[in-house]
């Protein structure tokens, strides 16, 4: 136990101390070696931690520290801080109101009524943080140190003269792991709330980062939505002094669970703080808008952090919010919502990116529902939604973003011929986009999970809406497969400059994303049911084994057709495509036509705008999600009782 | 108990690798007969569809690449899992998972020729498989609720055929069962008849031995869409299986009348009317025994 | 035995035709004459086909969509020119622009005169071409056994 405290402490103070170290470090070659070495020996020490704990249940630690305690709202301060200067630069009325009222809030909060609080067991984790430790610990440092390679590449497009920003990228990157690791080790809420502001304040200035107007208005939203979030945390806070009496995680948990209406506001605004980070509607824009961040924040703000703070943050609150009527319903709809409504805008999208970003708000929309269902059931397939989106998610954004290095368009139309072009990285894709939407890949695995959890409970609409939902999510993504998938002659192989740091991240997710996929048995029983029957003494897997292991070997059966199966040798002889009259170039689709002219076939995929278009669809999330939120808000309020103490 | 499923689904997936292609093939000739017949015609041999196959096993092989046998190759396999799964009593959501995932291979096929004529099929064929795919989960769904089982198995156990749980899924399934039959009015992606198709869909690249695979796919997919009707019709008693398979045929010579009757339409009204179907049939239903 | 004499797909060419023998190549797969009893299926691909029925003269503009079509279908595949314009440029063949039959472009196996060519005429040609075929799809077959 004294060994897994240690790497614990480890995993939150290393990344501080090399990203101290890359502020400082202006040279590429030295960053390159301790960008590499550092993600190396976080992934090691996570693998450790979590082979080292399987199966393990709750494990408390005894850590208490006033000075900590004083840190952590010196951090609060000092992050407020800096919103605010960034708001007075640039003329942000609402970051700053939104910066004072959290450093109010805090500061009252701090010296005014949790003085007298105090949490013995400060940090502890259990299967679900080593889950997560995982996904932090392994996609995380993959992704900085693709960004090695990709953010060399990157300096490379901008115009000459241009500010270089890379150490406080790279320190930024490390500085977010730090604050995840805080956010999913710490029983002291009040220290998680500091790893949820620094997260905050860290995609921040990583959507800012190359300081154009577009990114300095995204990173805006972002600040202004994710500090409402952070001031439903502070909201929590204060329930938590005033009426439960702790600010302990373990304990709130529990006193959740005996005695919800304590709790009810607590939660209601926790869940709200969870559903702003994971970017639901109405908060889904924020993550639209960080689009425009180099594609290593896009990965790590999209899969491993960030967004997985709040969905993380919403799986544990779920056996609470199991037995919190007003709040599972508030969490359930605005996550069943976003799911369906973001599916069907996805289809609209043609930008790689914004594809990735809607899917990945239907996702999260998912994975909200379930924790709103808050059965083990649900809970079992939110984790392997969390996983298998985490790694799937995280090679799809770094193909992109070397895909883009390379071809110049994060257009879906522009990937036509990608197998033929990037013959490696099309593979690469491909897996991870048939991972996200189809059998036997482990997301759907998850998906039939959530299914069977909302057909236990009798959540009719839920069940609707995951059918359509699923329906619309198979279009998207197999009309991108699709183009993918085409091959024509011979086009010049354009890959052969991608840096090798890119190759070692993408093989890593590619390579833990099948054998994730094939071992999920196994992952089952070592990871989450141990967390499951910590939380509620039950088992919560609802498909057979047989069944897991039946979609495993279908799994590799896919895996050999992609990577070996589909080869450049043809056996048969090779004949053009059917232009209907006479072709003058096969590969390039030029036929001769009724003026003896030269016509070039093209083919675009179907966007279906005036059914699924955003102008359509967006405001409809909008509206009902605010509705709902209001109206589990206004419960709460009624409910709770205010003073107890 | 380990690996029970795993072994029976083996052996279904064999059993269903021989006899599926052989029923598939004569409900195909006995298909085109009777569609011969409502058109005033003789119509050809009951086993045209086994000719044909033949035949095209002996044309030459020939492809715009490399990748689009391997594709279908995969696509059939998967459609054998599918069947296997379904007919060896195995679990109905996951039949349903693994025939999708036969689509989705037959998709990439013919996007990965990059022919106008197949990518306008391809996109056609994913526009098909997002309108029937609801109404399919929600089938899984029903049956589970009346069954309290996913397993197809579960339906001997019953006391009543679940048709009597489950009629208006039963309505909607045979709605979406045209789409998923190719026939028309809703054979939008691949048609068996040329005078309303744009060149030939999805399979226009597809020729020879690969033409093959996809015909016979196409009768193993029929069988085990079929076996989904029969499923509605089926309970603890053995003579049931009779009724099941008369309910079938009944239910086949519905589709080929269908057929025979309607021009294809706009993708905007299969869509739309598939989607409102679920949403009516299959909503309405689950409710009710969600809450009833 | 060959089964490509039992399931003859054919596929249809106007290249110059006045549509008079378009309109009786259709008129054969129409329950009148029902070709399909012998297997026939008109497909709209090369790629699918084994009988080429090409109606009306070659000429300039068209002897390479003629040519195309043809190198599209796979083998063993059967040329028949339907009607006397496509077996010898009939009344047309002194056109300054008909270059003449179809076999002034493609080697053609069956011709089926007629102004225009009669369904059955047609069934007999086809019926003639499916010999053809089982020839041609045997020889096919010893090469292969011989590869």
């Amino acid at each position: 136990m004294e060994l897994s405290l240690g790497l614990l402490g480890f995993l939150i103070v290393f990344p501080l101390v090399v990203a101290a170290i890359l502020l400082v470090v202006r040279h590429e070659a030295p960053r390159r070696v301790i960008v590499c070495a550092a993600g190396i020996v976080i992934g090691v020490a996570s693998v450790a931690l979590v082979v080292m704990n399987l199966g393990a249940t709750c494990t408390l630690f005894e850590f208490q520290s006033e000075a900590l305690d004083f840190v952590c709202t010196g951090i609060s301060v000092a992050i407020a801080a800096v919103i605010i200067g960034f708001a007075v630069r640039y003329r942000n009325p609402w970051a700053a109101v939104l910066a004072v009222v959290q450093i109010v809030g805090t500061l009252v909060l701090e010296f005014v009524f949790a003085h007298d609080i105090e949490v013995t067991y400060g940090l502890y984790f259990d299967s679900l943080s080593l889950l997560m430790t995982f996904i932090i610990g392994v996609v995380g440092s993959g992704i900085c140190i693709y960004a090695v390679g990709y953010m060399e590449d990157f300096q490379a497009h901008e115009p000459a003269g241009a500010p270089d920003r890379r150490p406080l990228f790279f320190a930024l990157m490390f500085i977010f792991l730090s604050a995840m690791f805080v956010i999913v080790f710490a029983n002291n809420m009040e220290w998680m709330f500091t790893g949820w502001e620094v997260t905050t304040l860290c995609s921040f200035l990583l959507i800012g980062y190359t300081r154009t107007e577009e990114a300095i208005r995204n990173a805006f939203r972002q600040i202004i939505m994710n500090l409402a979030g952070g001031l439903g945390f502070l909201v929590a806070l204060y329930s938590c002094a005033l009426t439960v009496g702790t600010f302990s995680f373990y304990e709130f948990l529990a006193i959740g669970m005996s005695n919800p209406v304590l709790t009810t506001l607590a939660v209601t605004a926790l869940a709200f703080a969870g559903i702003t980070k994971a970017a639901q509607m109405p908060f889904q824009t924020w993550l639209l808008g960080a689009m425009v961040a180099p594609t290593p924040t896009s990965a790590l703000l999209h899969s491993s952090t960030m967004v997985k703070a709040g969905c993380f943050l919403l799986v544990k609150l779920a056996p609470v919010l199991h037995v919190t009527p007003a709040a599972a319903i508030m969490v359930m709809l605005v996550g069943g919502i976003t799911f369906v409504l973001c599916s069907f805008m996805a289809i609209s999208q043609s930008n790689a990116k914004r594809v990735l970003a809607y899917s990945t708000i239907a996702n999260l929309g998912l994975i909200t529902a379930c924790a709103g269902v808050g059965t083990p059931e649900a809970v079992w397939a939110a984790c392997f939604l969390v996983l298998f989106h985490a790694i799937a998610k995280s090679l799809l954004f770094l193909c992109v973003g070397t895909a883009e290095h390379h071809i110049g368009s994060r257009d879906i139309e522009d990937m036509d011929l990608l197998f033929d072009r990037m013959p490696r990285l099309a593979r690469f894709m491909m897996l991870g986009i048939m991972c996200m939407f189809i059998a036997p890949f482990g997301m759907l695995m998850a998906k039939w999970a959530t299914l069977v959890s909302f057909v236990d409970t009798h959540q009719v609409a839920l069940i609707l809406i995951l059918a359509f939902g699923s329906a619309a999510t198979f279009m998207f993504w197999a009309k991108w497969l699709g183009k993918l998938a085409g091959i024509a002659g011979a086009p010049e192989n354009v890959e052969t400059t991608v840096k090798p740091t890119e190759w070692a991240s993408l093989l890593l997710m590619a390579v833990l994303l099948v054998l994730s996929c094939v071992f999920l048995p196994f992952i089952s029983v070592f990871t989450v049911e141990p967390y499951l029957l910590s939380v509620y003494g039950t088992f919560g897997q609802d498909i057979s084994t047989d069944n897991l292991w039946l979609a495993s070997i279908c799994t590799i059966i896919v895996v050999v057709v992609l990577f070996a199966g589909v080869g450049r040798n043809q056996k048969s002889r090779k004949v053009s495509v059917y232009l209907a009259g006479v072709s003058r170039d096969d590969d390039s689709r030029a036929f001769q036509n009724a003026l003896s002219g030269t016509a070039v076939a093209q083919a675009r995929n179907w966007y279906m705008t005036d059914v699924f278009g955003e102008k359509r669809i967006a405001p409809v999330g909008v509206v009902f999600n605010s509705l709902i939120m209001v109206v589990a808000f206004v419960v709460a309020f009624v409910v709770t009782p205010m003073f107890i103490f | 108990m380990i690996a029970m499923t795993l072994v029976s689904t083996l052996i279904g997936t064999l059993l269903f690798t021989l006899i599926a292609p052989v029923v598939g093939c004569f409900l195909a000739g006995l298909d085109r007969i009777v569609s011969a017949r409502m058109q005033g015609r003789v119509g050809p041999p009951l086993l045209q569809p086994y000719y044909d196959v033949r035949k095209l096993f002996e044309k030459e092989r020939a492809s715009v690449n490399s990748v689009e046998s391997v594709y279908v190759g995969a696509a059939l396999l998967f459609a054998l899992l599918a069947g296997g799964v379904f007919f060896s009593g195995g679990n109905l959501l996951l039949c349903v998972f693994v025939i999708t995932l036969s689509s989705l291979f037959f998709i990439m096929a013919a996007y990965s020729t990059r022919s106008p004529y197949a990518e306008v099929g391809a996109a056609r064929e994913t526009l098909q498989v997002m309108s029937y795919e609801p109404m399919v989960l929600l089938m899984a769904v029903a049956f589970f609720q009346a069954t309290g089982s996913f397993d197809v198995g579960a339906v001997f156990a019953q006391p009543h055929p679940i048709i009597c749980a489950i009629g208006l899924v039963f309505l909607g399934v045979l709605f979406i069962l045209t789409i998923k039959l190719r026939k028309s009015p809703f054979d939008l992606a691949l048609s068996h008849h040329a005078h309303q198709e744009i060149v030939r869909g999805v399979t226009t690249e597809m020729s020879g031995p690969t033409l093959g695979l996809v015909e016979i796919m196409h009768w193993c997919e029929n069988v085990l869409f079929m076996g989904w009707i029969g499923l509605f019709f089926v309970w603890g008693n053995p003579i049931s299986v009779a009724l099941a398979l008369l309910i079938v045929v009944l239910v086949y010579f519905l589709e080929i009348w269908i057929d025979n009757n309607f021009a294809r339409v706009k993708w905007q009204f299969m869509f739309k009317s598939a989607w409102l179907v679920a949403l009516i049939a299959g909503g309405v239903n689950i409710a009710l025994l969600a809450f009833l | 035995m060959a089964f490509a004499s039992k399931s003859p797909w054919v596929i249809h060419y106007d290249g110059s035709s006045c549509n008079g023998c378009d309109i009786e190549v259709l008129a054969t797969l129409c329950p009148g004459f029902d070709g399909e009893r012998f297997g026939v299926i008109n497909t709209g691909n090369p790629k699918h086909a084994d009988i080429f029925l090409v109606t009306g003269s070659v000429n300039e503009q068209n002897i390479n969509v003629v040519r195309e079509i043809y190198d599209q279908m796979l083998e063993p595949k059967v040329v028949v020119a339907c009607g006397i314009c496509a077996c010898s440029g009939g009344v047309f063949h002194d056109c300054y622009n008909v270059i003449g039959g179809v076999d002034k472009a493609i080697p053609v196996d069956v011709y089926a005169p007629g102004c225009a060519v009669r369904p059955e005429q047609l069934i007999d040609a086809i019926v003639a071409g499916i010999a053809v075929l089982d020839q041609k799809s045997a020889a096919l077959a010893a090469a292969r056994k011989g590869a």
